[in-house]
């Protein structure tokens, strides 16, 4: 497969995950607003924005239905959906040849309807419908690019993608929630406490899971280990580096290149790490450097998946 | 037999006009032509609100599917859908046959006409053609002088533009020999209209076009460098922002084939190749829809970087096959056209079987001085231009207009030719609620690998604004499935 064509797949991929993850997180963001609790609406938008990464244009200004709905709308701002949208859209124009033609009309229409005035005006009134929608959409293009494409490399890199996307979405949220949700002893539970530790799973839609294995009974160590350990749900750190790796072994498997070490070993030490951790390990020791060490080698496991993959030099191609 | 769908179309027809032009569907007495009666009793008997209605899901099917072409400078909205009438424009077994054996004639002389220029140059030496015309052409590249080309075919993807007079006759408007586009128009076209109107479409009988991507495939695989038996056959895309973008993903698509760009190739020892997650792979075989100038800046324009460095040396020394070959712009060349009837007899020794245009040539004096005198009945063009830039058009033209272009043939005649302004054949199309006749060209694709293939059918272009002469999608212009029939 091209290179250039992996690239777009890739960021394509990365993209859509981006835009879900923007749209949740303020859907239960703006959800956790309706309730007073002891946090107040500036505190509460600062860790969402830091939760996103700290992107740049969404400082605090007080008004906050134009801060939402530029989160949503706003195509200059980097981490709006409809930013988001763009970019996966034009990466998904590039390689237009190399994804199916179900996938490319899912997309497109997540394109139209997130810039349809329509959806603009709907959102003056009901702005978790509209984000309801969206996400809708992308779920749909995950299922059309799951039936409809070959499960060949292009469809390892979008899995690769995804999972890199999400295990680093999952592992910056529990790094700003760590300090104020998960941190603090347990007696100090109230009714708002629980809301606001229900809203972190339900940031990564994990509510529903956390209770059939764990019960309704939420605590904050239990939230820790699942979100980072459990082996079974896609939206766990652990399950996603997994994931990475089956991808990585899957395009290594296809092509006829000798295998880059240092990639392999880098994913194989995160997900080694993560395998082979206690929850308990991780509340003893610094579990917000822990968490931080999680992002670091997501970010490496990238530039090595570049060096490899996508930006080799011509004369190392030539020597093998 | 025609009265009944006449008196039946009647709300749809309002006052449609018939004139001096040929109109496709009717006699010039107002009656329907035979082979579209069966289309005229199907519209008749449709609700208006139904047509309207299967216009709208049609769109909606573009649009979703992105088929698009990009509006250049623009930012906002760059992508429009490629405007398209829902009636189909009917060819009969018998002109089609014509027009088929006419291009064949055509494109195997010109294909002789540029081996020949590019070799011994005999046309030139019997002053046949005149060896100026050719040798001023900004589109002959000397490069290519006394290189080999794979099977001798310079020219493997064509699509001629052909325009019916009031005659009825169909005559040959220019020859795209470069980057001919539209083709996935017309596929496109088919595929929408098959469910528009299935049942109309089954009735008639139409030709299939759909193999076009696989011999085209074949083609490309027919020129490949010898020694490679299976080989490796990408398109070359100058990007994501050309405004045939659309087709070049689609082509490639349709034939299973990696859709490049310049930046995805390197060449080294005269070996192309191109970056993949594999390491280096070798390329064999290049469909190139990048402009001669763009191609290798080692050899062309310097300043490109939509190219690959190195293309054009790997090419010469045979390891790569790139096609349409470099330099076959010199035949399409507007001044050239003018020789093309005697080009056919020279070398194949037969009369042309599709009629140029009257064509006068502004470097001949006396055929200038007509020119100059009768600006306001003729059209002026531009001899390297397409897309219908660079022309003026006299009846619909302003003095000033007409007194810029006298000064521009008078500095630089050999950048200009004229013809008469061509009264060309009118086809009904849905306009609001009505039909309405819009002049019609026809753009039939032509592949030359082991043999001449023509798909029975075309890009059909519409001028969409009333009375407009200029079918170009970039000025306006729109589209039509073209439905070639079974005898």
């Amino acid at each position: 497969m091209l290179s250039r064509v992996a690239d777009s797949l890739y960021w394509m991929s990365r993209y859509l995950e981006r835009a879900e993850n923007t749209a949740r997180q303020l859907d239960v963001t703006m959800n956790l607003m309706l309730d007073p609790g002891e946090a107040s609406a500036e505190t509460r938008w600062k860790r969402f924005v830091a939760s996103l990464g700290r992107p740049t244009g969404l400082e605090w200004n007080g008004d906050l239905e134009a801060m939402t709905r530029g989160l949503v709308f706003d195509t200059s701002n980097h981490a709006s959906v409809i930013y988001c949208v763009n970019c996966a859209r034009e990466n998904a124009r590039q390689v237009r040849e190399e994804i199916s033609s179900e996938q490319w009309q899912r997309l497109n229409r997540l394109f139209h309807h997130v810039h349809s005035p329509n959806t603009q005006l709907q959102a003056r009134d009901n702005l978790s419908d509209v984000l309801a929608g969206v996400l809708d959409g992308i779920h749909l293009f995950k299922g059309v690019t799951d039936t409809t494409m070959l499960h060949g490399q292009g469809w390892q890199f979008i899995r690769l993608g995804r999972y890199l996307e999400r295990a680093y979405a999952t592992a910056t949220l529990l790094e700003v929630f760590h300090p104020d949700l998960l941190s603090l002893p347990d007696h100090e539970h109230s009714g708002y406490k629980y809301l606001e530790q229900v809203g972190l799973l339900r940031c990564c839609t994990a509510f529903e899971a956390y209770c059939q294995v764990y019960t309704a009974d939420i605590d904050a160590d239990r939230i820790l280990e699942f979100l980072v350990l459990n082996r079974d749900f896609p939206h766990a750190i652990r399950y996603c580096i997994e994931g990475s790796l089956q991808a990585i072994d899957s395009i290594q498997r296809s092509g006829g290149r000798r295998p880059p070490e240092e990639l392999r070993a880098a994913i194989g030490r995160l997900h080694a790490m993560l395998g082979y951790t206690t929850v308990n390990e991780i509340i003893s020791g610094d579990a917000a450097a822990f968490l931080h060490s999680i992002r670091v080698q997501c970010m490496a496991i990238h530039e090595q998946i570049y060096g490899h993959y996508v930006h080799y030099s011509i004369q190392s191609a030539l020597t093998v | 037999m025609s009265a009944g769908p006449i008196a039946e179309l009647e709300g749809l027809l309002g006052d449609y006009p018939l004139d001096d032009a040929f109109d496709e569907m009717r006699e010039p007495n107002g009656e329907l032509r035979e082979h579209y009666c069966a289309l005229a009793e199907t519209l008749a008997k449709l609700p208006t609100d139904e047509l309207k209605r299967r216009k709208q899901s049609a769109d909606i099917s573009f649009l979703t599917q992105g088929i698009t072409f990009t509006v250049y400078g623009r930012d906002e909205g760059t992508e429009r859908i490629f405007p398209y009438d829902m009636l189909p424009r009917l060819i009969t077994a018998r002109e089609w046959e014509h027009i088929e054996r006419g291009l064949t004639q055509r494109i195997t002389a010109l294909n002789h006409f540029l081996r020949d220029i590019y070799s011994d140059a005999r046309i030139l030496n019997e002053k046949v053609v005149p060896q100026e015309l050719v040798y001023s052409c900004k589109q002959f590249r000397r490069q290519m002088r006394g290189l080999q080309v794979p099977r001798n075919v310079y020219i493997a993807v064509i699509g001629s533009d052909l325009l019916r007079l009031n005659t009825g006759e169909f005559v040959v408007l220019e020859d795209n020999l470069r980057v001919p586009s539209g083709v996935s128009y017309m596929l496109t076209n088919r595929r929408v209209m098959k469910r528009t109107f299935p049942q109309l479409f089954h009735n008639y009988g139409v030709r299939p076009i759909e193999r076009y991507p696989q011999l085209l495939l074949s083609t490309l695989r027919s020129l490949a460098p010898e020694g490679r038996p299976e080989p490796n056959i990408v398109l070359l895309t100058p990007g994501v922002f050309n405004s045939a973008y659309f087709e070049h993903t689609y082509l490639a698509r349709q034939m299973g084939i990696d859709l490049v760009e310049g930046r995805d190739l390197v060449t080294h020892d005269n070996i192309v190749y191109m970056r993949t997650t594999d390491g280096l792979k070798r390329v064999d075989v290049i469909y190139r829809r990048v402009d001669d100038d763009f191609s290798d800046p080692l050899v062309f324009r310097p300043d490109s970087i939509l190219g690959c460095s190195g293309l054009f040396n790997a090419y010469r020394a045979g390891n790569v096959t790139v096609t349409n070959a470099f330099g076959t712009g010199v035949a399409d060349d507007k001044a050239l056209y003018a020789y093309v009837p005697k080009i056919i007899r020279y070398y194949l020794d037969e009369d042309p079987i599709l009629p140029n245009v009257e064509t006068f040539l502004m470097t001949d004096e006396k055929e200038r001085k007509h020119v100059l005198a009768n600006l306001d009945k003729l059209v002026v063009k531009a001899v390297g231009e397409s897309g219908g830039y660079g022309m003026l058009i006299g009846p619909h033209s302003t003095a000033a207009q007409r007194e810029e272009f006298a000064q521009r043939i008078e500095a630089n005649p050999r950048n200009y030719i004229a013809q008469p302004t061509l009264d060309f054949s009118r086809a009904p199309c849905l306009i609001g609620d009505q039909l309405e006749p819009r002049h019609v060209d026809l753009r039939p694709y032509i592949l030359f690998g082991d043999k001449v293939n023509i798909v029975p059918g075309g890009l059909t272009r519409v001028a969409l604004e009333k009375g407009s002469l200029v079918v170009n999608s970039s000025q306006g212009g729109g589209s039509k499935d073209t439905w070639v029939l079974q005898d």
